[in-house]
């Protein structure tokens, strides 16, 4: 099993989601983050005077598959998030001991 | 069950309709309608005279929501119990004292009677036939109580104005303390030079001031410099090297929607300042009140954009108000055309006047220096060169009338803020020696919200907030 965790630009999410769920993908758990990366922040404007927001607010997908769907699942979401310019974000892939459905107690595979 | 339920809407309609009909057979069946017992112009000078005074009240929610949407949120207790109590401060004072100093009959320089509304007094009785400790309020034909009910919402927003300047470093209790001082003496005395029959509106020219550039807003906008230069910008407004830093107000949304709050009221403010239902003059201090607002609108959102690179919204809603603040004293005596270069002015006017305040260190979170002082003063001064002969024969320079009004209005502007500067100031280091005028610095950087009130005005936020769609 893996996960798979996204940092995608918010504005991508639906997008993002919809083709998962065409690749037959069963669950996603989303957060809202801010950080920053080679994008680095921006400066804003107030009343005459600029400030510089270090962190961009950007989306985390979390996503646990079967070794199997794993590369589609990446070429999933690079396809759909990609604008090309700076900023798109990045995909974190891990190997994942374990799995288990609180509900049943079902393990591994089965609980995804 | 349901037919049921229908069965009985159709009963109850059907006897409407009845009784409906019945009812007009029965009007048409009455004679004439006698005369009404009451004097119609007295009426209706009186709902007029309240009405706008329920909106300048309403005003209260605008201060307090564009204050507070211009502040971080772990100041937004802090501001709204300011804003909450002030008023409830000036009901109190204004009313056991305030009023007397300044509508009583009294020296040119303060009332001194009617304290708490009690005296003589025939009100609605006009001019000569008014017997009461209340002259300087004989040109209005309205019961004592809606002159005072009107005139306590325009001393409440004079102390209002206050808040927002001083606002997120100041002792929750000496700006309650100030508030009392603003009841009792500092709006009351000013008022009483020009509003209460005293020294300015007995000169030989008049000084003159419709609703309040000078009585109100340049009275609060002095008392609001002082409070600010005292207690010092807040932390994190300079760096080190002494550049501004900007500190974003949290909810752009909640300011906003406070401005506009605030126009609505202004649309009492000014027109219910005729004091009675006069179609022509309510109609035109309506139309230059509006043009006024929103040129000065138009004009800061340009001078914003030409000199900060992006039209500011905030510089905007500041631009509205400028307007709104410089048309109050004129608005009786201009144009619709002397309302559209008055607001434009003002719009200009404080985009500057903001980022000057700002070089000077004079840190003031919402512009209300800007707005109330800055163009207080330029409002008043307005009317000495705008004013058409429109009423009353008031005529001011760039009509013909010559410099004599303008003269009068730059001595009112004069003496006022000498007064209200140097009273102020005593009042403000009283309040510092006795209370103290800043929180702890530890408390300031935590917010006031915890450590004045022990709440906060959001308790479940978490820091994130939804963005999406924005990149």
């Amino acid at each position: 099993m893996k996960k798979i965790e996204a940092i995608i630009k918010p504005f991508k999410l639906d997008e993002v989601k919809d083709e998962l769920n065409k690749a037959g993908i069963q669950g996603i758990t989303v957060s809202e983050v801010k950080g920053f990366g080679r994008q680095k922040g921006h400066t804003e404007l107030y009343r005459g005077a600029e400030y510089v927001v270090d962190f961009l607010p950007k989306v985390k997908l979390e996503i646990i598959v079967t070794d199997d769907l794993a590369e589609k699942v990446i070429n999933t979401i690079m396809n759909t998030a990609k604008t090309g310019r700076i900023g798109d974000g990045k995909i974190f892939v891990s190997n994942l001991e374990d799995a288990i459905r609180i509900r049943t107690g079902e393990r591994g595979k089965d609980a995804i | 069950m349901v037919i049921k339920k229908y069965f009985y809407v159709v009963l109850i309609l059907l006897a409407l309709t009845t009784f409906s009909v019945a009812g007009v057979f029965a009007e048409e069946a009455a004679s004439a309608p006698a005369a009404p017992s009451w004097d119609a112009k007295f009426a209706a000078d009186t709902v007029w005279v309240l009405i706008t005074a329920f909106l300048v009240f309403f005003m209260n929610l605008g201060f307090g929501m564009v204050e507070t949407g211009l502040c971080r949120s772990k100041n937004a207790v802090n501001i709204l119990s300011k804003n909450v109590i002030v008023f409830c401060v000036t009901t109190v004072f204004f009313w056991f004292i305030g009023f007397g100093i300044m509508f009583g009959n009294g020296s040119p320089f303060f009332g001194a009677s009617g304290w708490m509304l009690y005296g003589a007094d025939n009100s609605p009785a006009t001019g000569d036939a008014y017997q009461g400790v209340f002259a300087s309020l004989n040109w209005t034909g309205v019961p004592l109580y809606a002159k005072f009910i009107f005139q306590l919402v325009f001393a409440g927003t004079a102390a209002t104005i206050v808040s927002g300047a001083v606002a997120e470093r100041i002792k929750y209790f000496s700006f309650f303390a100030f508030s009392v001082a603003m009841a009792i003496v500092i709006y009351p005395v000013a008022g009483h030079w020009i509003w209460g029959g005293g020294w300015l509106a007995t000169m030989k020219t008049p000084f003159l001031d419709f609703a309040g550039s000078t009585v109100v807003h340049s009275i609060g906008g002095w008392a609001a410099l002082i409070g600010a230069i005292l207690l010092g910008p807040r932390i994190g407004k300079y760096t080190k090297d002494g550049k501004v830093n900007a500190i974003p107000g949290h909810d752009m949304g909640m300011a906003t929607l406070g401005m506009f709050v605030l126009w609505f009221g202004w649309f009492g403010f000014n027109p219910g300042s005729t004091m009675a239902a006069d179609p022509d003059a309510i109609a035109r201090v309506t139309i230059n009140t509006c043009i006024a607002g929103a040129v000065g609108g138009v004009a800061a959102t340009f001078a914003a954009y030409l000199m900060l690179g992006k039209p500011d919204l905030s510089m905007a809603l500041n631009g509205i108000l400028a307007g709104l603040v410089a048309i109050t004293a004129p608005c009786n005596w201009v144009t619709p055309f002397g309302s559209l270069i008055i607001g434009t002015v003002a719009g200009i006017l404080v985009v500057y006047a903001v980022l000057f305040f700002d070089k000077v260190k004079v840190d003031d979170p919402v512009g209300a220096i800007s707005v109330h002082l800055v163009n207080g003063i330029w409002g008043t001064l307005s009317l000495g060169l705008f004013a058409a002969n429109v009423s009353g024969g008031i005529t001011g320079l760039f009509y013909g009338g010559g410099i004599a009004q303008l003269i009068s209005q730059i001595k009112g502007v004069v003496a006022v803020g000498v007064y209200v500067v140097v009273v102020s100031l005593i009042v403000w280091l009283v309040i510092k020696s006795v209370m103290g005028l800043r929180v702890e610095e530890d408390e300031e950087r935590e917010g006031l919200d915890i450590g004045e009130h022990g709440m906060q005005a959001y308790p479940d936020f978490v820091g994130t907030s939804s963005t999406r769609g924005i990149v």
